[in-house]
């Protein structure tokens, strides 16, 4: 339903997504999952033809987001991550005014709307104008407007955040019953969120995608692996072995050599247990020079590190 | 067709929902009746004075209500559009880009050209009233005098057109940046330029002083407060349009381009 290749968006010098592909696959839910700043809003806008790519491909329901824009258009319902409704309008009328861009036939418009509003629980707000509802309440009628035309392809910026838990719980919901027939994208920091509502979690940082599997394997993949890099000056193959012969390692990578003498290596530890201490143990026994111990750099536990302590914020 | 209407509805009625319209609206039909007051009341006068005094008549030639009241009005009227119409438009675009609306409005299945259509038709809705609340003045006159129907509305009509053409022209600037207030400056400077080019055609030479003659506003008013609608005035108007609905086309559709 969704085809997205080597996609990349620049702004200007700084960079927004770099090299992202996936597919998803009619009726299917997916999570994009990642810190501030890591391009989900970016890969959202693409596909909503918001705006252009600098360079890659994408289709949504078989049209090119670039060639064939207006298209792509009447399959979506997009909420966009700030929610910008036309604050001057009441919330009937708004919806009344979507329906009618969104093509839903002139008889349909007016009880289309009205179950809308009932489904995301809104008729009591009937009377309200845009500008007046609580940010939760506008989020609803964002949901609304997303929803309203039946859109084969939904795409939620984010489509929980700020609500209270209850309303919380109600979208989700709402969201969850949503699948099946429709295809859904949604993006959130919160890992329990999506890994609940997603079939499948994309985890993007920098601009570029992590991690892709479904909720089950991403978690025991979680399960913490400790890994160190050191660097050691002495005999490569003796300083090897004796690494692996620590109790609790893996495996041990040899990552290379410096001028100066030393080599590099990467030592993982089994599940649950982080031996980083044995190894100055070792190094002092063997009279080998330990010049450098230090946590190997980025791995998916460490985004899943700063995303789960974003949601404790959020908490 | 459709959503074009939904579009200039929405518009038209969101201009309603701010004080917006009625501040403009309001504002335009005070000074035209002022203006008209002052001139129809002069009048009124003078033409009181020659009825005992036939040498004012000499003095000022005949007394005509068309000469001296609806022409002078027709030009107010086109100073006072000028000055009040980039404050119908500035929002147009700017306030979508400033509030981020423009993101939901162009992710809808709708043209750009949709959108800017439906832009300038509810400008033109409320600028409409604003001409149709000057009528009772018109009446007046005709209650009063006996004014040449045909300047009337040939001068409307070109009233018409010249709003319609300040109002591409705001509608091209507000694309351009997300404050309202620079929309307007930028507007009313454009347009002023286009008001006062004609002053140096002048100074230019013949070829040159004829070309800006052309370009400028007032000339081809000109035609039309003598009762005539010349097509090459009509034109003018037309093609001033057309063009900058042309090139707001071009710049919400840049936002597309790849870069
Ligand atoms: N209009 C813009 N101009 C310049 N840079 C931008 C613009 N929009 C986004 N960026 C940059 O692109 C990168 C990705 O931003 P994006 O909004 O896609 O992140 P995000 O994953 O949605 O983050 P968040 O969780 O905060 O919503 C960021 O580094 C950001 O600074
Ligand atoms: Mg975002």
């Amino acid at each position: 339903m969704i085809n997205v290749e080597n996609l990349t968006k620049t702004y200007g010098q700084a960079r927004g997504i770099n090299d992202i592909s996936f597919n998803v696959a009619k009726g299917e839910i997916i999570g994009f999952l990642g810190p501030n700043g890591a391009g989900k809003t970016t890969t959202m806008r693409i596909l909503t033809c918001f705006m252009p790519a600098t360079s890659g491909k994408a289709s949504v329901a078989g049209y090119d987001v670039f060639e064939d824009s207006l298209n792509v258009r009447r399959k979506i319902g997009y909420l966009p991550e700030s929610v910008p409704l036309y604050t001057d309008m009441q919330v009937p009328v708004y919806l009344k005014f979507v329906a009618g861009l969104k093509g839903l036939p002139r008889k349909q418009i007016n009880s289309r709307v009205g179950e809308m509003m009932e489904k995301v629980g809104l008729t009591h707000m009937a009377h309200k104008f845009v500008g007046e509802l609580s940010k939760g309440y506008r989020q609803r009628v964002g949901l609304a407007q997303a929803l309203i035309n039946d859109p084969e392809v939904l795409i939620l910026d984010e489509p929980t955040i700020g609500l209270d838990p209850r309303q919380i719980i109600e979208i989700r919901s709402l969201i969850r019953g949503l699948g099946g027939e429709r295809t859904i994208i949604l993006s959130s920091h919160i890992l329990p969120e999506v890994s609940m509502l997603c079939e499948r979690i994309i985890i993007i940082d920098e601009g570029r995608i992590k991690a892709m599997d479904t909720p089950d394997n991403l978690m025991s993949q979680l399960h913490s692996v400790a890994r160190v890099q050191a660097k050691i000056a002495g005999p490569k193959d003796l300083v090897l072995e004796g690494l692996k012969k620590i109790g609790g390692v893996h495996s041990v990578d040899f990552k290379g050599s410096a001028a100066s003498g030393t080599n590099s290596y990467t030592v993982e530890f089994v599940d649950g247990f982080d031996g980083a201490h044995l190894i100055p143990r070792l190094a002092s026994e063997q009279k080998w020079d330990l010049y450098e111990l230090t946590p190997a750099k980025m791995s998916l536990e460490d985004i899943f590190i700063k995303i789960v302590t974003d949601e404790e914020v959020h908490v | 067709m459709r959503n074009f209407w939904c579009l200039f509805v929405k518009e038209f009625r969101s201009y309603f929902n701010s004080p917006i319209a009625f501040v403009v609206i309001t504002i335009f039909t005070v000074l035209s009746g002022y203006y008209f007051y002052n001139i129809f009341a002069g009048f009124s006068t003078l033409s009181f004075q020659a009825q005992t005094n036939p040498m004012l008549v000499k003095q000022y030639g005949a007394l005509n209500v068309t000469e001296s009241v609806i022409r002078p009005l027709i030009g107010t009227l086109s100073g006072v559009m000028l000055i009040l119409l980039p404050m119908l438009t500035m929002r147009s675009f700017s306030e979508e880009k400033k509030t981020g609306t423009i993101e939901l409005l162009l992710t809808y299945p709708v043209t750009d050209m949709e959108a800017i259509m439906g832009k300038f038709a509810g400008c033109m809705g409320i600028f409409a009233i604003m001409l149709a609340l000057t009528f009772p003045s018109i009446i007046l006159v005709e209650v009063f005098g006996d004014p040449e129907w045909g300047v009337i509305i040939a001068g409307y009509a070109g009233l018409f057109l010249m709003g319609a053409a300040f109002i591409s022209l705001g509608i091209f600037m507000s694309t351009l940046t997300e404050n309202q207030v620079v929309a307007a400056v930028l507007t009313f400077s454009c347009l002023l330029v286009f008001y006062i080019i004609s002053y140096s055609a002048g100074l230019a030479g013949e070829t040159i002083g004829r070309v800006l003659e052309y370009l400028s506003f007032n000339y081809h008013i000109r035609t039309f407060v003598k009762g005539v609608i010349d097509s090459s005035d009509l034109s003018y108007y037309l093609l001033f349009i057309i063009f900058f609905v042309f090139l707001s086309n071009r710049s919400l559709e840049s936002k597309r381009w790849r870069g």
